[in-house]
C-alpha cells in the first residue's frame, strides 16, 4: 500500500482524533441516562486501529513528514504503542466506573481518546512547536478529566491545581523554546542541533535548556516540581489517575529524550548535571515522601515521583543505551502502575470508598483475586525478579553503572530498598487480618468483564517484561539507534565536513 | 530609520514581565490573579519571540506567537470553567483555603 508521507506518518493520531471527534458528536445524540457503553467500545476500537497502525508504520522505518516537522521513526512508534496500550487499560478499567454515575461519560471517553493524539503527537515531533501543540493537547484533556467526578469537592480541588501548576510549568517550557530560537534561529530540534555549533551566545542555549527541563520536569513530577503531585493523584478519579502518572509521562520523557538527545548532543555535560540532580532528588524525596502517607493514591504518587527519578537515572547513560533503557523503563513503568491504579479502581468504585491503608486492611479475604493482583503489581513495583520493574530498575541501574555514573547508580539502589518498606507496610496490609467494622463495609460489586481483560492485560505485559523482556528490548535499542542514526544524518547534510567525526552509530541487533 | 530600539530592550522587558509573572503565582492568593500571573508569562514568551524573530529576520517566531495565542485562549476556556466549578462548590477562590487534599 502506498500512502503519501503525510497520510502515513500520523496515521494513529487521525484514527484516534476521528475516533474521538464521533464521540463527542454521538455523545449528545444519547438519551440523557442511557448507556454510554457503546461510546467506550469505540473508544477501545479506535485505540486498537492507532495500535494497529503504529504496528503497520514500523515496516517503513524512519518517515519525514509536514515539512521535517514529524519524524515517525522506531522512537515514536515504541511510545506510539505504549501509549495506545496504556489508553486501553484505561479505557476498560473506566466503562463500569463512569456508568450511571457521570452525567455525560462519553465526553470522558473523547477527552481520553484526544488526550491520547496529543501525547502521540509529542512522541514524534522533531519540531518543538509540534512538541508545544501535542504536550497542550495531551495536558487540556487531563486537567478536565482531573476533575470529571464533578460535583466531589477533592475533584475540583484537584483539578484546578493540575490546571494551574501544568500552566505554569508550559509557560517555563514556552520561555525555553523561545530562548533556543534566540540562540539557535530555529526552532527545529535538528536545526538547534546544528546552530548550537555555531552559536555566538551559548549561555542563551544553556538557559533555554535548563528552562525546558524545568517544564518538563513539572510534568514528568520530578522533584522538586513534583509539589502538585499528591494532591492531583489523590482527588482524580483513580483510572485517570492510571492513566496521567503514566501516558502524558511517557510522552514527556519521551520529549525530553528528543530534546536532550537530538537537539542539545553537544551541551551533554551541561543537561547531564540538571538531569543528575533532577534524578538523585526525585528518588530520594518520592522514596522518602511515600513513607510517611497513608493515603493509599498519595502514597502511589509519591512512588510515581521515585519512577520518575529512576528514568531519568537512564538519561546519563548517553547516548544509545539511555534511549533504549530509558524506554524499556517507561514501558515496565507503564505496565504496573497502570494496572495498579486498574485494581485501585475496582476496589473503590466511583466514590471512592477504598482510600487509606486502614480501608485496604483485610482486602485479601474479601477480594483474594483482586488483591492478588494488586500485589503482583506492588512487587513489581518494588523491583522483585521475574517482573518488569526488576529488568526496568536492572537496565537503567546497569546503564547508569557502564557509562561511569556509579554514585547516581548507589542513590538509585539505596532508594529502591527504602521502597521496598512502604510497598511491603501496604501490602501486608491487604493480607492482614480485618478489623471488625472493616467487613461490614464490604459490598464487595464484582468486578466487570472488559476490567478483567484490562486488569489481565496489564498483569501479562508486566510478567512478560520480566520474564521474556527480549522483544521490547529489541524494540527499545532499535529505537535508540534509529534516533541516533538520523541524528548523524542529519548533522551530515548539514555540516558535510565533519562526517567522520560523528560517533558510528550502533548496529541494529 | 534612524534610531532603533536595540533587541536587548526587549528581551530584558520580557525577562522582567516573566519574572513578575512568577512572583505573581508564587505570592498571590486568588485564583483568577494566579490564572493572570500565567498570561503574563505567556505574553512575555510572545515578546520574546516577536524580538528574536526580528533578529533572526525569520517569520518562523512568530508563527509561534499565534500558536501561543491561540492555546492560550484555549486554556483560558477550560481554565475558567474549573473556576467556576471549584467557586460553586466551595464558594471561595482563596488558595488557602482551598486544602481538603492533604494527609
Amino acid at each position: 500500500m502506498n500512502l503519501a508521507p503525510n497520510v502515513l506518518a500520523l496515521l494513529p493520531e487521525y484514527i484516534l482524533t476521528l475516533a474521538g471527534v464521533f464521540i463527542m458528536l454521538a455523545e449528545p445524540c444519547l438519551k440523557p441516562g442511557s448507556s454510554r457503553k457503546p461510546l467506550g467500545w469505540i473508544a477501545i476500537l479506535g485505540t486498537l486501529l492507532a495500535a494497529g497502525a503504529s504496528w503497520f508504520q514500523l515496516g517503513f522505518g524512519t518517515v519525514h513528514a509536514f515539512s521535517g516537522s514529524i519524524q515517525t521513526d522506531a522512537f515514536s512508534i515504541f511510545f506510539h504503542l505504549l501509549i495506545a496500550a496504556v489508553v486501553l487499560v484505561t479505557l476498560l478499567g473506566s466503562l463500569e466506573y463512569f456508568e450511571g454515575n457521570a452525567t455525560h461519560a462519553g465526553e470522558y471517553y473523547a477527552l481520553v481518546l484526544f488526550g491520547a493524539v496529543g501525547m502521540m503527537l509529542m512522541t514524534c515531533s522533531t519540531e518543538l512547536l509540534m512538541v508545544f501543540i501535542g504536550l497542550e493537547i495531551s495536558s487540556i484533556s487531563t486537567y478536565i478529566m482531573a476533575g470529571f467526578r464533578k460535583g466531589q469537592a477533592v475533584a475540583s480541588e484537584s483539578s484546578i491545581k493540575y490546571f494551574l501548576l501544568g500552566s505554569f510549568a508550559t509557560a517555563f517550557f514556552l520561555y525555553g523554546i523561545a530562548l533556543a530560537f534566540g540562540a539557535t534561529g530555529s526552532t527545529s530540534l535538528a536545526a538547534i542541533a546544528v546552530g548550537l555549533g555555531t552559536t555566538k551566545t551559548p549561555t542563551l542555549a544553556i538557559l533555554a535548556l535548563a528552562m525546558m527541563i524545568i517544564g518538563l520536569g513539572f510534568k514528568v513530577s520530578a522533584a522538586p516540581f513534583h509539589v502538585w503531585t499528591p494532591d492531583v493523584y489523590q482527588g482524580a478519579p483513580a483510572p485517570v489517575v492510571g492513566l496521567m502518572s503514566t501516558a502524558p509521562k511517557a510522552a514527556a520523557f519521551a520529549v525530553l529524550l528528543r530534546i536532550a538527545f537530538s537537539g542539545f548532543p553537544s551541551m551533554q555535560h551541561r543537561w547531564a548535571i540538571m538531569i543528575w540532580i533532577l534524578a538523585a532528588l526525585s528518588m530520594t524525596i518520592g522514596n522518602l515522601g511515600a513513607l510517611l502517607q497513608r493515603d493509599v493514591k498519595r502514597m502511589l504518587a509519591y512512588s510515581s515521583i521515585a519512577h520518575a527519578g529512576y528514568l531519568l537515572v537512564a538519561f546519563t547513560a548517553f547516548p544509545v543505551e539511555g534511549i533504549s533503557a530509558a524506554a524499556f523503563y517507561t514501558a515496565a513503568y507503564a505496565a504496573m502502575n497502570v494496572g495498579a491504579f486498574a485494581v485501585i479502581t475496582q476496589v473503590g468504585g466511583f466514590n471512592e470508598t477504598a482510600r487509606t491503608l486502614d480501608d485496604y486492611r483485610g482486602l485479601a479475604t474479601r477480594r483474594p483475586v483482586l488483591s492478588g493482583v494488586f500485589a503482583f503489581f506492588l512487587l513489581s513495583l518494588i523491583g522483585i525478579p521475574f517482573t518488569g520493574g526488576f529488568f526496568g530498575k536492572f537496565y537503567v541501574f546497569s546503564a547508569a553503572i557502564g557509562s561511569g555514573h556509579i554514585w547516581l547508580a548507589v542513590i538509585g539502589l539505596i532508594n529502591s530498598g527504602v521502597a521496598c518498606f512502604y510497598y511491603l507496610r501496604l501490602l501486608a496490609t491487604i493480607y492482614a487480618k480485618p478489623t471488625a467494622e472493616a467487613s461490614e463495609v464490604a459490598p464487595a460489586t464484582p468486578v466487570s468483564v472488559p476490567a478483567i481483560v484490562g486488569l489481565t492485560l496489564a498483569t501479562v505485559a508486566t510478567l512478560v517484561l520480566g520474564i521474556m523482556p527480549g522483544n521490547t528490548l529489541w524494540l527499545a535499542q532499535y529505537a535508540g539507534t534509529s534516533t541516533m542514526i538520523e541524528n548523524a544524518r542529519e548533522q551530515c547534510a548539514a555540516t558535510p565536513n565533519n562526517c567522520q567525526q560523528m560517533p558510528v552509530p550502533m548496529e541494529r541487533r | 530609520m534612524s534610531a532603533q530600539v536595540p533587541i536587548a530592550y526587549y528581551l530584558i522587558l520580557a525577562a522582567i514581565l516573566f519574572s513578575t509573572g512568577v512572583a505573581a503565582f508564587l505570592i498571590k492568593r486568588n485564583i483568577i490573579t494566579i490564572f493572570m500571573s500565567i498570561e503574563l508569562m505567556l505574553n512575555a514568551v510572545n515578546l520574546t519571540f516577536v524580538a528574536f524573530a526580528h533578529m533572526w529576520h525569520q517569520v518562523q517566531g512568530q508563527i509561534f506567537v499565534f500558536f501561543v495565542m491561540v492555546v492560550a485562549a484555549a486554556e483560558a476556556a477550560v481554565g475558567l470553567a474549573i473556576i467556576i466549578a471549584i467557586f460553586r462548590s466551595r464558594q471561595t477562590l482563596n488558595v488557602d483555603q482551598i486544602n481538603l487534599l492533604k494527609n
